[in-house]
């Protein structure tokens, strides 16, 4: 009786999680532009997405602002991390109190707070200003998880490769960061999702010059929705889901070959 | 060695200085200033912009706004609390599928997780078409806080989830079989050994659920339409189009000040709850 | 004796407003197993960590084959740490770990090849190499340690508290192995630890440390019969503690007893600390044989012996005996004259 219950529940809640995406991707494939009426299986939307390019267009500023911005901020962000991990313990606690502030600080805050200052220093909004935002609300990121491997080292192993007659710098590059990798790549990994998911700061610091995806699909759906969206999504959806399963399936397997 | 290392961080502090402090510090400047954005020697000191939010209709928009994620948040709770039970209960065989049922919609991203309502809800969609064929009333959710409601609980409920069930999950099971060979029942059990000992879990998952809740203006400008703005949307308005920059920094700040509140009474709760647990 | 091999000279290091080590000197000869014992926060890490170049001290030289040591830099010194929880790379595979240092020397392949091998051996690990020191047990990774060290032929191995994350059974076994491969290698071992019964076991010299300051050096029969102070014979093993006089020599005075004891060379009537191990009290049962009247409070079975406490008029004391007293019972106790450990008046040496 409480099984079933409890099936019958989980079930609902799954259809309430689902059934958008489900009718979504559903519509994708409408012959008629209208959302309630299906008018017979087409894929003409998926052309024509292909053949916008507008679309096109978003989607390289997209990934040119995921790439690079994961690139610096993980170089950026693990280096600080390094310099965090041994500083002073007032010190430490000043920086990390500071370098919180984008993650706990809501994304409208610190969309508006980035996009005042490039103005009042007279930057131009465009790629570049929308590319330092990104890279200033991933580097937390990337430090978040990288400490945390440093925590976890043992305090002497940048000693013991020392004491077995490796010069400083030989220790940091091939005993510390093959240590702490897997907090490396998974602050990569974080940058770059948060870099492709992100809207809200892209938004108030691109201006009108570099439209990604997701400021795009913003407007077009302000004026309503279009059956190349569905078929926009269905594509980003996927590609997401098949991206997710391959990391989760690779970290399965230990973390040696996300090296 | 480590002496060098510590040079690391310097560079990186001078960025923090510049890309994270002096913005808030801006918007700082500008929420208790009037005058020309472009001109800095314009800037008079002035308490208008402040005046303004207390103003009726902008007073209720952060009243709505508040309302609006407290109503989610604490649906969110509801929903969320018997599903991460069920979850963390599920036999470990099966668990994992479950959860990640859970989590995959979050991999869409929000936008579009919120765009699928509304081609769900509008007065045409496929909810309205569906009550047709049933011969049941229209429902007139969108444009609308009903719609928004509904938005943010899709959007946010695994945030809810998650937290509760890694909490519940690593609750040692020889705990609940004290608790029932000291004779508790099942209910005493869960009131007075489960529950408290999940309020962490409780505690982050509200935090994780209100906090974009009361900021956003996506959920609201999709789904909620022109008549139903959210502080958000009337922060967005003060940037984007009607360019008053002093108006939008004070609304900023008052959103940070009231997540920075929730935040510290959320805090609080957590370590009350510490504390008395390890009174008992 | 072997040839001096380090030589510490008033040695101090500081922090802040805490002086750890003050002020030392130290010989270590060649082939020797050196053990710095003391409580937590002694300094005998402190020390540990200078000779391994890891802290610099303060005030004073280390000399190492006669040379200064003091700049040379960890990496160029040829002495070789096993460290607290081992730090071993947890990237690399036993056979890299045991490799490290032999691949930064750029030792030729084929060498290295044997080295490793032979040195695994060793440790008996053979068949190991390709583990990764995750999937290892405790014990295992204390011997991937001592291998990665002993492999570069050091002419000294540093250990710190190199058993102390292992339970008692392995530690033993430890013990014992760690005892063979320093007679095999034939290399000076200077060992911390904070476990008397490890320092006595395994050393040929005992540096006994407290507050940064070192109380005692000797052999491990030299420390236990012969505490120099109240600290040591505290430290070293269980001990009774009394403050006496010497009215003359070969005499001590104390709870209005006055007995023969075999020191000498104190002031007449000068106040000291006596030492009396509790294996060393024996126990009459006609209480007027005794030199010292007591009643037993308490027995304790220990394995191999009983632990009583006797109440005499003035103190309590701790026996060690095979024998049993019940608890109630009026016993004598003797102490013969070598027993009885004279020392001067005082906690430690400051």
């Amino acid at each position: 009786m409480m099984k079933v219950a409890k099936k019958i529940y989980m079930g609902l809640l799954y259809l309430f999680l689902y059934a958008p995406i489900i009718v979504l991707i559903v519509f994708s494939f409408n012959e008629s532009k209208s959302r309630g009426h299906w008018g017979g299986f087409t894929l003409k939307w998926y052309a024509e997405l292909f053949r916008d390019r507008q679309i096109r267009e978003a989607l390289y500023y997209t990934l040119l602002v995921a790439v690079l911005s994961t690139v610096i901020s993980t170089i950026v962000g693990t280096l600080a991390a390094l310099g965090i991990h041994n500083m002073s313990k007032l010190g430490r606690t000043v920086v990390l109190n500071i370098n919180n502030l984008p993650v706990l600080n809501p994304d409208i805050v610190t969309g508006v707070a980035l996009m005042t200052l490039f103005i009042s220093m007279g930057l131009e909004l465009g790629l570049v200003t929308m590319l330092i935002a990104h890279v200033v609300f991933s580097i937390p990121y990337v430090i978040l998880s990288v400490l945390p491997k440093l925590r976890q080292l043992n305090k002497h192993t940048a000693e013991a490769a020392l004491d077995l007659g490796a010069t400083p710098s030989y220790a940091l590059r091939k005993v510390i960061l093959p240590e702490i990798m897997p907090g490396i790549v998974s602050g990569a990994l974080m940058a770059f999702t948060l870099s492709i998911d992100d809207f809200v700061i892209s938004f108030f610091t691109a201006g009108t010059e570099a439209t990604n995806l997701s400021i795009l699909i913003y407007s077009m759906a302000k004026r309503g929705v279009k059956p190349t969206i569905n078929a926009l999504s269905t594509l980003m959806f996927i590609t997401i889901v098949v991206l997710m399963l391959i990391i989760n399936k690779k970290s399965d397997k230990g973390e040696n070959l996300l090296l | 060695m480590n002496k060098k290392l510590r040079l690391l961080a310097y560079p990186y502090s001078v960025w923090m200085g510049i890309f994270i402090v002096i913005p808030l510090f801006l918007i700082l400047v500008y929420s208790v200033t009037t005058g020309d954005i472009h001109d800095a020697s314009s800037l008079k000191l002035s308490g208008e912009s402040y005046k303004k939010v207390l103003e009726p209709i902008y007073l209720n928009i952060i009243k709505d706004s508040f309302v609006l994620a407290a109503a989610s948040t604490l649906i969110c709770l509801l929903l969320g609390y018997p599903a991460a039970m069920i979850i963390s209960n599920t036999n470990i065989k099966y668990r994992g599928l479950v959860l990640v049922f859970f989590i995959v919609p979050i991999w869409m991203n929000f936008l579009l997780r919120t765009y699928a309502w509304m081609s769900l809800l509008s007065p045409n969609g496929f909810l309205n078409r569906f009550l047709m064929w049933l011969g049941l009333p229209k429902l007139e959710l969108m444009p609308g806080q009903g719609a928004v409601l509904v938005g943010m609980v899709y959007n946010f409920l695994p945030f809810m989830v998650l937290p509760i069930y890694t909490v519940l999950s690593k609750i040692d099971k020889n705990v609940l079989e004290a608790a029932s060979d000291l004779g508790g029942n099942k209910i005493v059990t869960f009131f007075r050994v489960v529950l408290p000992l999940s309020v962490p879990g409780v505690v982050s998952g509200i935090t994780m659920v209100f906090m974009p809740a009361v900021s956003t203006f996506i959920i609201s400008g999709l789904l909620g339409g022109s008549k139903t703005p959210l502080i958000g949307d009337l922060i967005e308005q003060q940037f984007i189009s009607s360019r008053n920059w002093h108006f939008g920094s004070a609304l900023s700040i008052i959103l940070m000040v009231m997540i920075l509140i929730s935040m510290a009474i959320m805090s609080r709760i957590d370590q009350n709850n510490a504390q008395e647990g390890r009174k008992v | 004796m072997g040839k001096v091999l380090i030589e510490l000279k008033n040695l101090t290091k500081r922090y802040g407003d805490m002086t750890a080590v003050d002020h030392i000197n130290l010989t270590i000869r060649e082939n020797e197993f050196v053990t710095l014992l003391g409580p937590s926060g002694c300094g005998k890490t402190t020390t540990l960590r200078m000779i391994g170049g890891f802290e610099e001290p303060d005030e004073g030289e280390i000399y190492f084959e006669g040379k200064l040591l003091n700049n040379v830099p960890p990496y160029k010194r040829n002495i070789n740490t096993v460290f607290q929880r081992y730090a071993l790379f947890t990237h690399l595979n036993v056979f890299e770990n045991v490799a490290f240092g032999l691949r930064i020397k750029k030792v030729p392949k084929h060498e290295i090849e044997q080295r490793v091998k032979r040195m695994l051996k060793m440790v008996d690990l053979e068949g190991f190499e390709k583990r990764y020191v995750d999937s290892l047990s405790g014990g295992q990774q204390q011997r991937v340690a001592i291998a990665r060290a002993l492999v570069n032929e050091p002419k000294v191995l540093l250990l710190d508290e190199p058993l102390g994350a292992l339970d008692l059974k392995l530690r033993k076994e430890m013990q014992i192995e760690l005892l063979d491969m320093q007679r095999r290698v034939g290399i000076t071992f200077i060992y911390v630890t904070h476990d008397q019964e490890e320092a006595l076991t395994m050393s040929d010299t005992v540096v006994v440390m407290n507050k940064g300051v070192i109380q005692q050096v000797g052999t491990p029969q030299d420390i236990y019969n012969e505490p120099i102070n109240r600290f040591v014979a505290d430290f070293i093993g269980e001990s009774n503690i009394i403050e006496a006089t010497m009215p003359e020599d070969f005499k001590v005075a104390f709870d209005g007893v006055v007995l023969d004891c075999v020191d000498k060379g104190f002031e007449p009537n000068e106040p000291v600390d006596i030492v009396i191990r509790p294996e060393d009290i024996r126990i009459v049962t006609n209480p007027d044989e005794g030199m010292i009247k007591g009643t037993v409070t308490s027995v304790v079975f220990k394995g191999v012996h009983y632990e009583m406490l006797i109440q005499s008029d003035y103190r309590e004391y701790m026996v060690h005996r095979t024998m049993m007293f019940p608890v109630g019972s009026v016993v004598g106790m003797n102490i013969q004259p070598a027993d009885i450990q004279v020392m001067k008046r005082g906690e430690a040496i400051e």
